[in-house]
């Protein structure tokens, strides 16, 4: 029967051998469009030879629970894969909090396991399995509360917060070490796992909405980091392998997306978002504005040769997103070059206006990047902002004492003329004024974004 | 430290470098699908937890499995369903037809 055994875990190690391989081929095909559906198929087949092998592990003696979660989990999961697309990033962040919550479960039943037999550099990523794990887990938890608007979107600050915040990182670590020099403290160990689950909820209390595309990518870094500590305790190098590409995944979204928000990569690592203080009330003189009616800026947008859409938030808020394909349809069929300019942060995870737009049937070459499309404003004769704000703000390129000088904008000033979809004059989430809008070639539409690019398809199709 | 540890850490490092520079490469048009299919990549952590109840060792490792073993398994079935959702809605302007 040894032998069995043996050969059985050799083909267990051939079959991760393999499913690994896929995995890495998997996200590599995710780089273009038009390989990525092969890649989501080598995942799949990945995951489907992974869990087969592991059922050939020979000390399974219940296969009954197996099924039986395995099936409760897929009646979970197939729900959580038909949402909308515009709850797309709160079930990213609920799913980075069951991933979590899986990676905290396993390494507390092998810690009861196995101590008070814990070799330290085990008892150590033991360690860093579950205090990653819990701390992402209600961190996730809070962020999708947020983005399901469960939870107030505002952030909350209060003084002493970063201290309170990095005390508690503290003790959890203090805790750990302790752990790791006497593995046999089981009564501590719960300890180890309270103080980061209240750490990840202090830790997003600060947040605001516009800071959750750097949140989300943080959150998917930790939970593929700790699934590869998760890993080492297990000695599984399948589990190592997928942890890595996870967290490294995430570590480079999140400093993507610290980049394109002008935040030092610390800044963000320490959980000091949403710090940004709102500027003392810029400018008391009295400026004005220009505004237009949607008859006047379908005569306008029809005139042009070269427009570019700028979506925002806001388009998402309003699901906006058709109604602008029905602007991109008429425009299109009028011999008007129409092209979106996407700016990293748009939107509330990395991607969200892409997947948006496709969705609405907008073709993805189509859709420029930021650094590709800002050398085209100044031979645009309209940029269409709608729903954003600050991305466009040219205080960020020219007011040093604006709160987010400095941060990458699209260039949308250089149009020849600037049309903002707005619903009214307040400015945006951080508070800021946006010099925009004062300027002689903007002309304000108020209203809903949705009515308004209505009004608009309406006026472009009646006179045409 | 033993060696099966160190091998880890080798693994880890190489898988590290090779994630690096296969997601560089990811178009940001793709990032939103790049996380989720990531995510349910991750939840391959369902081979220990499929163990831990297959072995029922103890009633609390046992319980913590099952619970773990769901959790995942609602992250694999879930991220590469949206995954695939979400890539079927990316088309080009030019068609592919000839």
């Amino acid at each position: 029967m040894t032998t069995d055994f043996a050969g059985n875990q050799q083909i267990i190690e051939i079959v991760y051998l393999i499913a690994s391989a896929l995995f890495i081929l998997s996200l590599k095909w995710m780089s273009s469009p038009a390989t990525a559906q092969r890649g989501v198929r080598a995942g799949e087949i990945g995951m489907v030879l992974a869990i087969a092998g592991t059922l050939l592990h020979h000390g399974i003696v219940d296969y009954k629970w197996i099924v039986i979660a395995l099936v409760l989990g897929t009646g979970i999961g197939i729900p959580l894969g038909m949402v909308h697309m515009t709850a797309v990033p709160q079930r990213t962040a609920l799913s980075h909090a069951f991933g979590a919550f899986c990676v905290t479960l396993v390494g507390t039943a092998e810690f009861y396991l196995r101590t008070p037999d814990v070799p330290r550099f085990m008892m150590a990523v033991l360690s860093m399995e579950v205090i990653l794990g819990s701390l992402t887990f209600t961190g996730s938890l809070m962020a999708a509360g947020k983005l399901q608007e469960i939870l107030p979107q505002r952030p909350l600050t209060y003084k002493g917060q970063n201290l309170v915040n990095l005390s508690l990182l503290a003790a959890s670590v203090a805790v750990a070490a302790y752990l790791v020099m006497h593995p046999g403290a089981r009564q501590l160990f719960p300890v180890m796992i309270a103080v980061p689950l209240l750490f990840g909820v202090l830790m997003i209390v600060p947040i605001g909405g516009a800071d959750m595309p750097t949140v989300i990518s943080l959150l998917n870094s930790y939970a593929g980091l700790s699934a590869a500590a998760m890993g080492f305790v297990l000695d599984s190098k399948l589990l190592i392998i997928a942890g890595a590409l996870d967290g490294s995944s995430g570590l480079i979204l999140s400093v993507i997306m610290s980049k394109a928000m002008n935040r030092s990569f610390t800044n963000v690592l320490f959980g000091a978002f949403g710090q940004v203080q709102p500027s003392a009330v810029a400018g008391q003189e009295e400026k004005t504005v220009r505004s237009a009616t949607a008859d006047e800026a379908a005569g306008i947008l029809a005139a042009a040769n070269k427009v570019v859409i700028v979506p925002g938030y806001g388009m998402a808020v309003a699901q906006a997103q058709h109604k602008v394909r029905e602007l991109y349809d008429a425009l299109t069929k009028r011999g008007v070059d129409v092209r979106f300019a996407i700016h990293p942060v748009a939107g509330r995870m990395p991607g969200h206006m892409n997947v948006l737009l496709a969705e609405a049937d907008i073709p993805y070459d189509r859709l420029i990047e930021m650094d590709d499309i800002n050398g085209d404003f100044p031979q645009t004769d309209v940029a269409l902002v709608i729903g954003a704000n600050d991305v466009t703000n040219p205080a960020a390129r020219t007011d040093t004492g604006s709160p987010i000088y400095g941060m990458p904008i699209l260039d949308v000033d250089k149009a020849r003329t600037v049309m903002v979809i707005k619903r009214s004059m307040s400015p945006g989430f951080a508070g800021i004024d946006n010099p925009l809008y004062y300027l002689d070639k903007t002309l304000m539409l108020f209203g809903d974004a949705k009515s308004f690019v209505n009004g608009i398809v309406h006026e472009l199709s009646g006179h045409g | 430290m033993s060696s099966a540890l160190i091998n880890g850490l080798f693994v880890f490092m190489l898988a590290a470098f090779i994630g690096f520079e296969v997601i560089r490469r990811v178009s940001p048009l793709l990032h939103t699908p790049l996380m989720s299919l990531t995510n349910a990549l991750d939840a391959i952590a369902v081979v220990g937890a499929i163990v831990l109840v297959g072995e029922h060792k103890s009633t609390l490792s046992f319980v913590f499995g099952v619970l773990a073993v769901i959790a995942a398994t609602s992250n694999v079935v879930g991220g590469f369903l949206i995954t695939d959702r979400m890539l079927r809605m990316f088309k080009s302007s030019r068609p592919t037809k000839p």
